[in-house]
């Protein structure tokens, strides 16, 4: 147990002692090398590297220099990340056996490791990660710990002001102060849906019960979203002080997280955290000296889409089978074990201690009028930046993709991004230029979602992309209610028929009638949003829905039997190149004459296309 | 009350009241499918939908209690296309063999595939594929025609707290089934058969028998013998379109009859036997301390129950067979011999309102001499069923009699079909013996009406004696609690297995979620039961001139040597899975 003071004491000794890690001037003689430890950085042995680090240091007798493992940087493409501060600089790439290197030519000889410097898209060699366009149009606030402290360490998150919110809400605030500052910041439900987060606190704290809960939905789920892992990898603290906090607003003193079993790291840094809250006092009974007493649970998922749900995931917190109640009543009035209850999202946790100690109109400066802070998105899919990035509200998606995702790799055209994952919608050229907000997602058909955002190139066929999507939907459904247990099956069908040129105009009738209908009658989000990426390829692609149904044709190599690939004789110039890489043979010529694709042959695996000298090779 | 408008109508609703609720106060019907009034009430279907104004989505109405202000509207083109789609859904998944359904005709989803117009399949597409298991004696599961409304899941896990199925697997491939998908004979299944009662289609069924009583109907060297349980009469007519609780006993036997039985005859004067042991064990525990309370034993899906459950409180219950497990074995003994009827060539058929009874009917332990009491269990749905077969205009026949001499019956073999009646008969004789009186105190209106659990304290020959009658499984678990944790202080306990007792049982006609929400079908069938007590000239079991005779002439004295070898058994621990 540690007091206030004791509390404090290590705050203002660790935050000197840490200063390096986020001031490059910083007048210290140490050194500290900075190891991602996010999900994908320790699967390419980031661990590994670590030890080696460590092990090295102690051959040399280098005393002056700490390897410390960190959450994760963002920039996941680069990984495994290494950066040394207090220079601030970035190796990426970074392979076990560079550590001898490293250790050699930048601590020992005071020089840059050239060939490990982290390259940004145009080439060039950046010394630092303020130089890299990724971070540039970044600003972290949920993420403002991750990649600088390590999150196995309490001291540490306590150094950059953590608990400092908590203490002071618990020595200078009322609840209804609490929640009239996070209704003032303007900061809403970061898991997809945005409701406003200091009024479903207010909601919460309304209805009358001895016993109230706080939950933590840490079950992300959307294919490619890995916002939540990290803030949970990087920064779990933030997470246990925004509980504790919402717990003295709404009047519990139960929380409870439910994670992912299949986020190990996550789970493992969570649990060393409550233990460290515990022995600091942080958890426990009679927080700080106050009458205020605070528990926080750990429930593990296993494996159900489905448990992001609110309502699902309370079921399954209750060892029920996870799937859906109708609503209302709403959790804020029945919820765990039918008592009134909280459930936020892990990044809408994220912020909420940056919001007090920053102020609610520090919060609400950043972003748009209607959506106020940051949103944290996990860029992926064609874009040569694939990572996690924080940008404020009302970022244009063509800065995101272009500027902060670098732009479509191996000069393709960029085709659509698809946001909010299976409910969300694909969001084409033509609103590029869109402010990404709430409100605004919502306009042109898709959706904030929890923030994965994947980025198509022309190669992808839009109908395969709503037929894998429906997969997941379909594979995902609890299997509940009619309408998502049967209705999206129907759907993947109709898909499936469309991508295998056995469909017709009147399945693409069929499709919408369902979807709209699936959208309306069922019971829950995953239902209600399974047709989002049909309605929404279907708003900005539906040509190409026709092409697939009436002229039996995908423009792209996706659908198999609707892609013909022929050598435009016009322009080939008889190399033979396509011939040589040809995996079937299927390329027939000899000499300089054009070649002919037998398309007996052809399994369309497009090799020849990408690698004809004179684009005379076409779909 | 709520005021709210639904489909332009200002009505007035109790607060807490659902939107379907209110509805039909309105007069307005909303079609349901997953819904069972106090059962299963979970808005899985989607049936119900209707539009409320100023909310996204539709609203579920069988779930959505009503808002001061609140405007509904049922059926709005939307809302009207919405269930039109989520019915084409049901069906698109569901075995379309109507003709050759068991249900056919009570089917929920039938009506409303009728009743919306469903002349075909707009969203045809993959059909889920399952065995059906018929490995029980009692019920048949074909999930090929499961709609997963779930109600069979909720009658066993909430209403009987048995919880022998739900849901497994996710999406398209969810299936209602048992843990590890076993066989439904393999798990804690106690064969009460409320999952078929809450079924809406053919996915749930009791195991038909009745191929065999057509074909020993027919074989001359058979001599084949009905007995039909006091449930049967007052429901039997429902299935011919009667109204409820209308007592169809001479229709019945005529009808019988004609189906070639050469013996009709009545299981209450088996349960006239079953009240004379019982009565005389509960007396003979009474004064020579044995185990008490003593537990009633006629209930076969209650006695697997407690042998699956509660082995440890076997011995408080009552040694006695079931009525027609008796009767079967006197007709074998008894009746045989004085008929001079070899008894290897005589087929006892009981016409039962249990589908645990097929199962009762197997045990080893129902036999006397190696010969089954009873070789043949049939429910009123099948008994129903022979009838309309045979062709017979059922609501046209005359009445008649039972068969005598083994056809005579008291009232107070009437209500042993439902909650409670056992408990009732059973006082009435003890109380006589007790005093060796004719005392005129007959009804025990303590242990009537329809509560799952009803507690009394009865004075007979000036003796307290504390007594509960409790019906449905949720009920009886209560009760072995208490006896377990040493906290009741009973002495006499009566269980049946099915809530309300046998006239709710898994074999009786089957009711439709709408008559179950708007009629007490349970209050209807005991009421026809109380007035048979009622009407009947004698109303005491021990009064009965063919238990005296038999008693006399055959069996000796109630309890003794000759009653023990026939009329009693004795149970042991049962694994609750096979597996």
């Amino acid at each position: 147990m540690k007091n206030l003071q004791e509390i404090n004491k290590i705050r203002e000794e660790k935050r000197k002692e840490l200063d390096l890690r986020v001031n490059t001037q910083a007048d210290t003689r140490e050194k500290h090398i900075l190891v991602c430890h996010g999900t994908g950085c320790t699967s390419s042995k980031s661990p590994e590297i670590l030890n080696n680090f460590r092990k090295i240091l102690e051959e040399k007798n280098i005393t002056n220099v700490r390897v410390i493992m960190t959450g994760c940087f963002g920039l996941c493409a680069k990984g495994p990340i290494v950066i040394i501060r207090p220079e601030d600089t970035f190796y990426s790439n970074v392979t076990p056996n560079d550590c001898e290197e490293i250790i050699q030519t930048h601590i020992i000889e005071g020089k840059k490791v050239e060939r490990l410097l982290c390259k940004d898209i145009d080439g060039s060699v950046v010394n630092s990660l303020d130089e890299l366009n990724f971070y540039k149009k970044q600003k972290r606030i949920a993420l403002k710990n991750c990649g600088v402290i390590n999150p196995e360490c309490i001291d540490e998150y306590i150094a950059f002001d953590g608990y400092k919110a908590l203490e002071k809400v618990l020595k200078e605030m009322t609840p209804d102060q609490v929640i009239e500052e996070i209704k003032a910041s303007g900061l809403r439900g970061r898991g997809g849906a945005g409701f406003p987060t200091g009024k479903k606190w207010e909601l919460t704290r309304s209805y009358k019960s001895e016993q109230k809960y706080v939950v933590c939905n840490a079950d992300e789920g959307d294919p490619g979203a890995f916002m939540d892992r990290s803030i949970l990898e990087g920064d779990p603290h933030s997470v246990i002080e925004a509980m504790v906090i919402a717990g003295y607003a709404i009047g519990a003193n139960k929380g409870y997280i439910y994670v992912r079993a299949e986020y190990p790291i996550a789970v493992k840094r969570l649990e060393i955290a409550i233990k460290q809250a515990k022995e600091y006092g942080i958890l426990g009974n009679n927080i700080f000296e106050t009458a205020f007493s605070f528990d926080i649970e750990i429930r593990l998922g296993a494996g159900a889409f489905v448990c992001g749900e609110e309502t699902a995931l309370l079921e399954s917190i209750e060892g029920k089978r996870g799937q859906p109640r109708v609503k209302p009543p709403y959790p804020a009035e029945s919820g765990l074990w039918g008592k009134p209850t909280l459930i936020n999202n892990v990044e809408t946790f994220a912020n909420i201690t940056r919001i007090l100690l920053n102020g609610a109109e520090w919060y609400s400066s950043i972003g748009t009028e209607t959506s106020n802070g940051t949103k944290v998105f996990a860029l992926g899919g064609n874009v040569n930046n694939i990572g996690l990035v924080e940008v404020p509200m009302g970022t244009t998606l063509r800065e995101i993709v272009f500027d902060i995702g670098g732009g479509i790799p191996n000069g393709r055209q960029f085709k659509a991004a698809q946001t909010g994952g299976p409910s969300g919608g694909c969001i084409p050229v033509e609103h590029l230029d869109t402010p990404i907000d709430y409100e605004s997602l919502k306009t042109i058909g898709s959706m904030m979602g929890s923030g994965g955002l994947i980025v198509m190139d022309d190669t992808k066929c839009m109908v395969c992309l709503a037929k894998f999507y429906l997969e997941f939907t379909v594979s995902e459904s609890c299997g509940k209610c009619t309408p998502c247990r049967i209705g999206t099956k129907r759907m993947l069908e109709i898909l499936e028929k469309l991508c295998s040129g056995e469909g017709s105009e009147y399945d693409i009738y069929k499709l919408e009638k369902l979807a709209v209908n699936i959208q309306k009658s069922s019971i829950c989000g995953l239902g209600q949003s399974a047709p989002n990426p049909v309605i929404s390829t279907l708003k900005y692609f539906r040509e190409e829905f026709r092409q697939h149904a009436i002229e039996k044709e995908c423009k792209t190599l996706e659908c198999k039997a609707l892609s013909n690939i022929t050598i435009d004789p016009e322009k080939c110039k008889g190399c033979g190149l396509c011939q040589k890489h040809c995996p079937v043979n299927a390329i027939e010529g000899q000499g300089r004459e054009k070649r002919v694709i037998n398309q007996e042959k052809c399994i369309k695996c497009g090799t020849c296309l990408t690698n004809c000298p004179f684009h005379a090779i076409g779909n | 009350m709520v005021t709210l408008t639904i489909d332009g109508i200002e009505v007035k609703a109790p607060e807490g009241s659902t939107i379907l609720e209110a509805a039909k106060i309105a007069g307005i019907d909303i079609p349901t499918l997953c819904f069972l009034k106090d059962i299963n009430e979970v808005g899985d279907c989607r049936m119900c939908i209707v539009e409320v104004e100023g909310r996204r989505g539709f609203a579920t109405s069988c779930i959505q209690k009503v808002e001061e202000g609140m405007v509904v509207h049922t059926h709005t083109p939307n809302v009207l296309e919405a269930r039109h789609v989520i019915l084409d859904l049901i069906i698109s998944n569901h075995a379309k063999d109507c003709l050759t359904c068991t249900r056919s005709g009570n089917c929920e989803l039938q009506s409303l595939a009728v009743k919306f117009n469903v002349l075909n399949v707009e969203f045809p597409g993959e059909m889920t594929k399952h065995k059906i298991d018929d490995l029980s004696p009692s019920i048949v599961r074909d999930f090929n025609k499961c709609i997963l409304c779930r109600r069979c899941v909720a009658a066993c896990k909430n209403v009987q707290k048995i919880g022998a199925i739900d849901c497994i697997n996710r999406g398209f491939e969810s299936c209602i089934s048992t843990v590890g998908d076993h066989s439904l004979n393999d798990v804690n299944c106690t064969n009460c058969g409320q999952c078929i009662q809450a079924c809406p289609t053919g996915a749930l069924h009791e195991k038909e028998t009745i191929d065999d009583v057509w074909v020993k109907l027919k074989d001359p060297d058979k001599y084949v013998v009905v007995q039909t349980a006091p449930s049967v009469r007052v429901a039997l007519g429902e299935e011919f379109g009667m109204p409820i609780g209308t007592n169809v006993t001479g229709k019945m036997v005529t009808a019988l009859k004609r189906l070639g039985f050469d013996k009709v005859f009545d299981t209450n004067t088996g349960a006239d036997f079953t009240i004379m042991e019982e009565a005389t064990e509960f007396i003979e525990r009474v004064q020579e301390k044995g185990v008490l309370p003593m537990i009633t034993s006629c209930s076969p899906g209650w006695v697997k129950y407690i042998e699956m459950n509660y082995p440890e409180l076997l011995p408080h219950l009552s040694s006695c067979k079931s009525p027609h497990q008796m009767f079967g074995a006197l007709i074998k003994s008894y009746f045989a011999q004085k008929e001079g009827i070899d008894p290897n060539k005589i087929y006892m058929v009981s016409v039962m309102p249990c589908i645990a009874k097929k199962f009762e009917r197997q045990r080893a332990e129902m036999k006397v001499n190696g010969i089954d009491d009873v070789d043949n269990v049939i429910t009123t749905r099948e008994l129903a069923r022979m009838i309309k077969q045979a062709n017979i205009e059922f609501t046209e026949l005359e009445d008649s009699q039972f068969d005598n001499p083994m056809g005579e019956a008291t009232g107070a073999a009437a209500i042993f079909g439902t909650t409670g009646g056992v408990m009732e008969a059973a006082l009435r004789t003890a109380q006589d013996i007790l005093t060796c009186q004719d005392l005129p105190k007959i009804d025990f209106e303590a242990v009537r009406g329809g509560d799952g659990i009803k507690r009394a304290t009865v004075n007979i020959a000036g003796n307290d004696i504390k007594v509960v009658a409790a019906s449905g499984l949720a009920n009886a678990q209560k009760i072995m609690e208490e006896i377990k944790s040493g906290k009741a202080d009973y002495q006499f306990v009566e269980i049946m297995a099915c809530p309300g007792g046998c006239i709710m049982g898994g074999g009786q006609p089957i009711k439709n979620s709408k008559i179950r929400r708007e009629v007490d079908v349970r209050k209807l069938r005991a009421d026809a039961l109380y007035t048979i007590d009622e009407k009947s000239k004698i109303r005491k079991s021990h009064e009965n001139p063919i238990l005296q005779k038999i008693y006399k002439d055959f069996l000796g004295r109630p309890g003794g040597k000759k009653a023990h070898e026939l009329l009693h058994t004795s149970y042991g621990e049962r694994p609750k899975y096979k597996i």
